[in-house]
């Protein structure tokens, strides 16, 4: 097992950040913690680097205890969301940080930085002091300087967080080629439930403090485990008494075994999709809705959302005031609604 | 209310290369009667003020003539303030720069109880009038009378009437110099590269040298510099503390004081040193100023 936490809880003052959290990570595994802002994915992060303590609970890597023991001697990767260059001195001499506290000889830090420049596209930038670098290229030195001591794990604290969107899907998608290529065991923290499920190997959502659901991507993504986990990891509409996926909504012109009738309402184009606004049908529902009169803040039961392609929109000619049908398709994730 | 701003950042951005254009115009009729009054304010202020009594100084000085000045600051009396206050000054800037260091880092990095009274009792030493420094030093250390003087006299430490007491006196008024320059950085910088230092594997010492001290470096130096400054010149706190003997116990500040009340000739020709001194380390502090804020 490559990370072990167990039982750990943390407060700050009255504020509890982590209560009894268990976690386990097998080595060589890209994991994310994901969740919420204030939900405590950093603080078991920090935890299992040493830069933060846990009120109690221990923490085992690679099979060895180190709770108590200070980060320095822990052998981590920490990569902070900003960077945490060091400002002062040049990409070569960031990378070498770690090898020169070391006392490792000259010719040896040379190899091997100029070997973490090449695997993270800096070689050119050697001499270059990171204010003259853009962001993306400060947190691949980052990482490179973290890799640079091989750590036993490599932990991540909102890596992409500080850059914008394209070279966040950049540097995401360079991460996943990364690790495939040094296998270090890694944890990223992120609250981008996109990032989490197309880089993660195995998922952890977390939430107040405590784990809500931990599996693969696709896992968690088709079978969560309540609706918190169902809302986090992508967008959810109700179906009369369930929860389901507006693109896991299949539209009907007839009527069909398990199908509810419903009349289209509002009809917007994002790009390629088509998000159908519906008023379902159902008598009884229905009725009480108009009796009471919905209050704005209450999301009504009978209004529903089904995400379509442009093709399935056209095919189906949708018109606002249509009469359709409406059931969950085959393979879509459906949880019961409280 | 934030929606409303955002609609109306468009229009409000569009209009800004309009901006400056409408202060061109404008600027014309500004230079006119006001800037002049306000330029000729500035320039008179300082002048009265600070150019004319320094520039008398320099000026008896010079009407005195070379071998005046030779003689005043080369007399036994004179080599040996200079000396003290090369000692005194020194030793309080060097206490302060590692105290001032160690307590901007307290501050900066820990939360602790009565964090917030230190970072207040910081800057008292500058609104205290040093007099009553010298005065809170001798009840402290004073050797009949003070609290822990007959102990130090005992153990062969005499602080009032002696350099310790001076370098005392020194240290206490030029505290926050060092401390106030430093904290700010430490601050804004944050404790993210130290983590990152501590993830590496470098422990206390090397962090502070590798990474906390070249982070500091040129706020320190404005500091130190500063301090310098302020020390030479430090008169109301040592002439209480020192016993103001000549030869012994005398700075620099304190001779000048005793050659202007006296009459005697050379206390014009001392103040030109110290003036000196004081105009390098401010030529010194505008040369760092800017380095300090990349």
């Amino acid at each position: 097992m490559g990370i072990e936490a167990r039982a750990i809880t943390k407060r700050f003052g009255a504020f509890v950040a982590l209560d009894e959290v268990n976690l386990a990570v097998a080595s060589g595994q890209l994991t994310a913690l994901l969740g919420p802002s204030g939900g405590g994915k950093s603080t078991l992060l920090r935890i299992i680097g040493g830069l933060e303590e846990a009120d109690s609970g221990t923490v085992l890597i690679d099979g060895v205890e180190v709770s108590g023991i200070p980060p320095q001697r822990r052998n981590v990767g920490f990569v902070f969301q900003h960077y945490a260059a060091f400002k002062h001195l040049s990409v070569y001499r960031n990378v070498a940080f770690g090898l020169e506290i070391r006392k490792r000889g000259k010719a040896e830090i040379r190899r091997r930085v100029t070997e973490l420049l090449e695997l993270v596209h800096l070689e050119q930038f050697a001499d270059r002091m990171p204010s003259q670098l853009s962001g993306g290229q400060r947190q691949r030195m980052a990482l490179a300087r973290a890799l640079a001591v091989e750590p036993k794990v490599l932990l991540l604290d909102e890596p992409f967080g500080a850059l914008d969107t394209k070279v966040r899907k950049e540097l995401r998608d360079w991460l996943r080629r990364l690790h495939d290529e040094v296998h270090v065991t890694t944890v990223f923290v992120t609250h981008d439930q996109e990032e989490a499920l197309e880089v993660s190997d195995s998922l952890v959502v977390i939430n107040a403090g405590r784990i809500e659901q931990v599996g693969s991507p696709n896992e968690l993504y088709d079978h969560p485990a309540n609706e918190f986990v169902m809302g986090f990891l992508g967008p959810v509409t109700r179906l009369g008494g369930h929860l389901v996926r507006p693109h896991d909504i299949e539209v009907l012109t007839a009527d069909s075994t398990g199908a509810v009738p419903a009349t289209v309402r509002r009809l917007v184009r994002v790009g390629f999709q088509v998000r159908a606004e519906l008023h379902l049908a159902e008598p009884a529902a229905a009725g009480t809705a108009a009796a009471t009169g919905t209050g704005a803040g209450e999301p009504d039961p009978t209004d529903t959302a089904v995400q379509l392609t442009r093709g399935q929109a056209d095919a189906l000619d949708l018109q606002v005031g249509n009469r359709v049908w409406l059931r969950p398709s085959q393979h879509a994730s459906v949880l019961a609604a409280r | 209310m934030a929606e409303p701003s955002l609609l109306t950042q468009p229009p409000a951005r569009a209009a800004a290369p309009d901006a400056p254009r409408a202060r061109r115009h404008r600027n014309p009729r500004r230079v006119g009667a006001g800037r002049w009054a306000l330029r000729l304010a500035a320039l008179g202020y300082v002048g009265v003020l600070v150019a004319l009594p320094v520039g008398l100084v320099l000026w008896r000085t010079v009407d005195q003539g070379g071998r005046a000045f030779l003689d005043a600051i080369s007399g036994p009396e004179a080599i040996a303030a200079f000396r003290l206050t090369a000692i005194v000054a020194g030793s309080a800037v060097l206490v302060n720069t590692v105290f001032g260091v160690g307590t901007a880092l307290l501050l900066a990095r820990y939360r602790f109880r009565g964090r917030a009274l230190l970072d207040l009792a910081v800057d008292l030493p500058i609104s205290v009038s040093p007099i009553i420094v010298g005065l809170a030093l001798v009840l402290a250390f004073g050797w009949t009378t003070g609290w822990f003087g007959p102990a130090l006299q005992n153990a062969g430490l005499q602080v009032i009437f002696a350099t310790p007491g001076m370098v005392l006196a020194t240290a206490f008024v030029s505290l926050p110099l060092v401390v106030r320059e430093v904290l700010p950085v430490l601050t804004e910088t944050g404790l993210e590269q130290d983590q990152a230092a501590r993830s590496l594997g470098a422990n206390a010492r090397q962090r502070f040298v590798r990474i906390t001290l070249p982070t500091i470096r040129w706020a320190l130096a404005y500091g130190v510099v500063l301090s310098i400054a302020r020390t030479l010149g430090e008169f109301g706190a040592v002439r209480v503390v020192s016993g103001n003997v000549g030869g012994q116990t005398q700075t620099v500040t304190l001779l000048v004081d005793e050659r202007a009340e006296q009459f005697e000739p050379g206390a014009y020709q001392l103040s030109v040193v110290l003036i000196a001194v004081a105009a390098l380390c401010i030529v010194v502090i505008s040369l760092l100023r800017p380095h300090g804020k990349d």
